[in-house]
């Protein structure tokens, strides 16, 4: 059926402010950012690189390195964490007990804290003090005679940023959790009898049934916790503040700023809207997909 | 019909426009045309209740003048000058500012930033009351750009006395090897980390401390003119004699800041730390006593140089209410300001002619040290590098505090010092 | 699958189905489970209500993890002394946000589902991928626009900018919701030669209860929650509250108890939203949590 522009032309008057404020605030605000890294607007810096120069010499810098390391570590963790404790809970909550609404709304609650709030606890339990001074995780380990653990948490320079990322897995396991509970809810019964009738074992029934069936919701899960990680900022400047020790991109970025690197900051900036891009584009253009059959 | 999606877009946007409609009159512009918006990172301890001392002598010499407080906290101070660039750009400044005198306040001034108030000092007689050392690093081509309000002093020593004497150590030490001699009997004694550090600045605070003792006064204000060689001999020692003080150092450093490095020394977890005169304030408020809960002495190798910052006040370009920003000015830069200033804050004047009765006796020694002492600008807090370099620094040395590695260390100095003074 | 979060019509989880017959054995072993990870959840909650009633003094090391031996409310009077203006200043960015991006979230999802233009597609996606972008690429010129546009720091131009960031998740919730509504309502507007707008508001918006409940509710909690945005464009004198519990927590002079009551503070409107209206909060997560 074709419509005339008689027919849609009111949709799309009313959708016009949108798409003004959106094209603005988002995509114009894009490009300029991306002339602005192209510039020379180093503020009082005596550098006076511009155009691609920008990013080359960025991307050679240890410092830079050094933070795209610390994202890479904080990622990693985060992402295998909440994946593990989300489907976890997932399974030990899926075929319904008593208590589950409770255990469900407890797990997934400190989603609904902000990282500033959050960080302010766990920059008090990850502190790094050991023995006789220990606070914290440390004091509890010692306490309950686990002294074995206690470790200087992100004060460590191999594994710190494993450390900083466990505030992010307490806050967001819930979170995987309620998405693998959705996915393990629309299995149809069916296909789990089917499976059973054949004489399948649990154990079999979840490695070729059950697990299958989740591989979209790990997919929405790894990419929405992935594209967080990937642009943290508040948890690290709520527990460590700019410590180069756990500098990530976004972190580096607000120093720039701070000494009116302007060039600089626009540089990082485009090089994480890049980085997200190649995780999230091809998960839209899946998923639009799949919505389309 | 076809008349109703309009409204629909003029609700959107009038939506919309409400929303930038309500900004007037909001938050802290400086509207009215007799308000002083003052904007500074000082929101709490001494720093606040000098602060507040300012304000009241202020309030007393121009009252018709409304004093706002523009204060942005935390970050120490990251934040408020984050702020700060961003009003600045946007062309919105706040009636006046803090700004350390020497690197940070080049900064402004090579962005035409600030305005020249060299009219108020002569108006107010400040050439014959100010240090030339103090306005020397405010001035450039003849024009004086900010009025200082005090004078700290960062090459000092804290030490817990109880700690020190358990381990038979009595004298404070006069050479940076002298005092690793008694780091190590502390440690031996059971003081696991005998000299508390913080955060990376406070790193950065110890080793500026350190080149001062190796190189001598000289040397290092070479260091910021392009003079000294970054890649010398002396300055591979003063590296080389900071690793082995981080050595006596608190593992938890990246998740401290200074007021906790002061207090591992107060509680007897740490014998010493290095650190501005700030803490003064601080043991003060807390209502520590002097030589008896803690000392100070000079970092050893430093005795006889005083390693200075002071804060000053700028009149922005395009300021609101410029008159008031001048009144303001005015009473910073006076006796009475000075003294309100400087007695809470653990600073001491700046003023050569403020009267050492009204102030307490760390600050005594200080200001008599001021006369007699040679004056070096201090590197962490902006009197002797632009922020950029100081930025580059600290994130060296906060590397450092990691990797251990002092020839990277050399390196990252060497590369950050030929960008700012275009030698190694 | 994928599409459940993107595009499920909000609703809670659904119930389990099937109850299958477990040993009390295996039915212990699960609650004990359970109740470990409930523990370590609930750990850091523990230590905010225990430390911000202590004295600053009790906080550090050996009664680190032990209840106050003195009971004060001093850290709590002193955070709610710091934090009070900027709680009100968080009601007063966060409500009318929220509600701006919900209507014109409503209105967009509306379109894109009901009344559907050449290329809607592409606009739709180009509004989805708006959700996902760091911020930070965009807050440099967002600073010098809004200094060009004249709009101060502050609540007010926070409002402006968390609304039109709130758009794409708004619509997108919207969207999905609206694909729910039955066709023939649709049809028989259409047949009725119904205008946009008349369709909109008699047919649509009476409906739109429930997904103005899930966005208003999302969108509250993320700008509430927003501390990015707010220290680009706001200070700790005209901005929302994690501004100012950043300030307090992360001051000089840390204090361990007042932090932590500020924590609990700051948190305490969003908790109470989770805890009353929890199972709309859950289909927000479920329906479009595609937000950082």
């Amino acid at each position: 059926m074709k419509h005339g522009i008689r027919h849609w032309g009111p949709g799309l008057l009313m959708i016009l402010p949108s798409i003004g404020l959106v094209g603005l605030f988002v995509y114009g605000l894009i490009g300029w950012n991306i002339s602005i890294s192209l510039s020379d607007e180093h503020g009082s810096i005596p550098v006076d690189t511009s155009g691609i120069d920008n990013y080359t010499s960025l991307l050679q810098e240890q410092r830079f390195q050094d933070s795209l390391e610390n994202l890479a570590t904080f990622t990693i963790v985060f992402l295998v964490g909440t994946l593990f404790f989300g489907l976890m809970w997932a399974l030990l909550l899926e075929r319904g007990l008593r208590g589950e609404g409770f255990f469900r709304s407890m797990y997934l609650f400190p989603m609904a804290v902000s990282f500033i709030a959050s960080g302010v606890v766990w920059r008090w339990l990850l502190n790094a003090s050991e023995g006789d001074d220990a606070t914290g995780l440390n004091r509890l380990f010692s306490t309950i005679g686990l002294s074995g653990l206690e470790n200087p948490w992100y004060s460590d320079p191999g594994w710190g940023m494993a450390a900083m990322a466990m505030p992010a897995v307490w806050q967001l396991s819930g979170y995987v959790m309620a998405l693998f509970l959705a996915g393990l809810r629309s299995i149809p019964d069916e296909l789990r009898e089917a499976a059973r009738i054949d004489g399948a074992s649990e154990f079999r029934l979840y490695r070729h049934v059950i697990f299958p069936q989740l591989s979209p919701a790990a997919l929405s899960a790894l990419v929405i916790i992935g594209h967080m990680s990937l642009k943290v900022f508040d948890l690290i400047m709520a527990i460590s503040g700019e410590a180069r020790i756990t500098e990530v991109p976004a972190v580096y970025l607000w120093g720039m700023t701070t000494i009116g690197d302007d060039a600089k900051a626009a540089t990082i900036a485009t090089i994480l809207l890049l980085v997200v891009a190649v995780v999230v584009i091809p998960y839209l253009i899946f998923t639009s997909r799949w919505e389309r059959r | 019909m076809r008349r109703i999606p309009l409204v629909a877009v003029a609700a959107a946007a009038s939506i919309v426009l409400a929303g930038c409609g309500e900004d007037d009159g909001d938050g802290s512009q400086a509207g009215a045309s007799n308000e002083v918006e003052v904007f500074t990172w000082w929101s709490e301890g001494g720093e606040k209740a000098g602060l507040d001392g300012l304000v009241q002598v202020f309030e007393q010499q121009y009252p018709d003048q409304t004093f706002v407080n523009g204060v942005v906290a935390g970050g120490a101070g990251s934040n408020a000058k984050n702020v700060l660039a961003s009003r600045l750009e946007q062309g919105d400044p706040p009636s006046t500012f803090q700004g350390h005198a020497g690197g940070e306040l080049r900064d402004y001034i090579a962005q035409e930033q600030i305005q020249d108030v060299g009219h108020l000092y002569e108006e107010e007689g400040w050439n014959d009351v100010f240090p030339e050392e103090v306005v020397s690093l405010l001035t450039e081509d003849d024009a004086i750009y900010s009025v200082p309000a005090n004078i700290h002093r960062a090459n000092v020593v804290w030490a817990n006395p109880h700690v020190l004497k358990n381990a038979g150590v009595s004298q404070p030490p006069d050479s940076i090897d002298a005092w690793l001699e008694d780091l190590q009997a502390l440690q031996d004694n059971g003081v696991k980390a005998p000299l508390a550090v913080a955060t990376d600045w406070t790193q950065v605070h110890l080793f500026e401390t350190v080149l001062i003792a190796d190189l001598g006064p000289e040397a290092y204000n070479g260091l910021w003119t392009g003079e000294t060689a970054w890649d010398s001999a002396e300055v591979t020692r003063a590296i080389e004699d900071y690793a082995a003080l981080m050595e006596f150092t608190n593992g938890d450093r990246a998740g401290l800041d200074w007021p906790d490095s002061n207090q591992y020394m107060i509680s007897g977890r740490a014998a010493y730390t290095v650190m501005g005169d700030w803490s003064y304030a601080g043991f003060e408020e807390a209502k520590l006593k002097p030589q008896k809960e803690y000392i100070w002495f000079p970092v050893p190798g430093t005795d006889g140089v005083f390693d200075f910052l002071a804060d000053s006040f700028t009149l922005p370009v395009d300021a609101p209410n410029a008159e008031g920003t001048e009144n303001w000015l005015r009473t910073v830069g006076s006796a009475e300001g000075q003294e309100a200033f400087n007695t809470k804050k653990g600073s001491i004047p700046v003023r050569t002619d403020a009267d050492p009765q009204a102030y307490g006796e760390y600050q005594q020694e200080a200001m008599q040290d001021w006369q007699s002492d040679t004056i070096v600008p201090s590197l962490a807090h902006g009197a002797a590098a632009p922020l950029g370099w100081l930025e580059e620094i600290t994130s060296a040395i906060g590397e450092f505090s990691s990797s251990k590695d002092t020839g990277k260390l050399q390196e990252a100095l060497v590369a950050a010092a030929e960008t700012y003074t275009g030698s190694g | 699958m994928a599409t459940t979060t993107l595009v499920a019509a909000p609703e809670q989880v659904p119930p389990a189905r099937t109850r299958r017959p477990s040993s009390p054995v295996a039915r212990g072993v699960r609650y004990g489970v359970l109740l470990v990870f409930l523990v370590m959840i609930l750990l850091p909650a523990y230590v905010l209500f225990v430390t911000s009633l202590k004295p600053p003094a009790e906080t550090s090391s050996a009664q680190a993890w032990l209840l106050p031996q003195e009971w004060t409310t001093s850290g709590w009077r002193q955070a709610w002394d710091t934090l009070s203006p900027s709680l009100w200043r968080s009601f007063a960015l966060a409500i009318p946000a929220s509600i701006m991006s919900a209507v014109l979230g409503s209105m967009n999802g509306f379109v894109l589902s009901r009344w559907r233009f050449p290329r809607a597609n592409v606009v739709f996606a180009l509004f989805l991928f708006g959700m996902f972008i760091p911020y930070q690429a965009i807050m440099l010129p967002l600073v010098e626009l809004t200094g060009t546009l004249g709009l101060p720091n502050g609540i007010a131009t926070l409002i402006v900018v968390h609304t039109v960031f709130g758009i794409p998740i708004c619509t997108l919730i919207f969207r999905n919701y609206y694909a729910s509504v039955p066709e023939d309502l649709m049809e028989a507007a259409r047949v009725d030669g119904a205008g946009i707008w008349r369709a909109y508001t008699q047919i649509i918006l009476p409906l739109s209860a429930p997904g103005f409940v899930v966005t208003l509710i999302w969108q509250f909690t993320s700008v509430w929650n927003d501390f990015l945005f707010a220290i680009f464009l706001s200070t700790t004198q005209n901005g929302p509250a994690t501004i100012a519990l950043q300030a307090l927590a992360g001051g000089q002079l840390s204090n361990y108890s007042a932090s932590m009551a500020g924590a609990l503070i700051v948190s305490a409107p969003t908790l109470v939203v989770y805890i009353v209206l929890g199972r709309y909060f859950i289909g927000g997560l479920m329906a479009g949590s595609v937000k950082g």
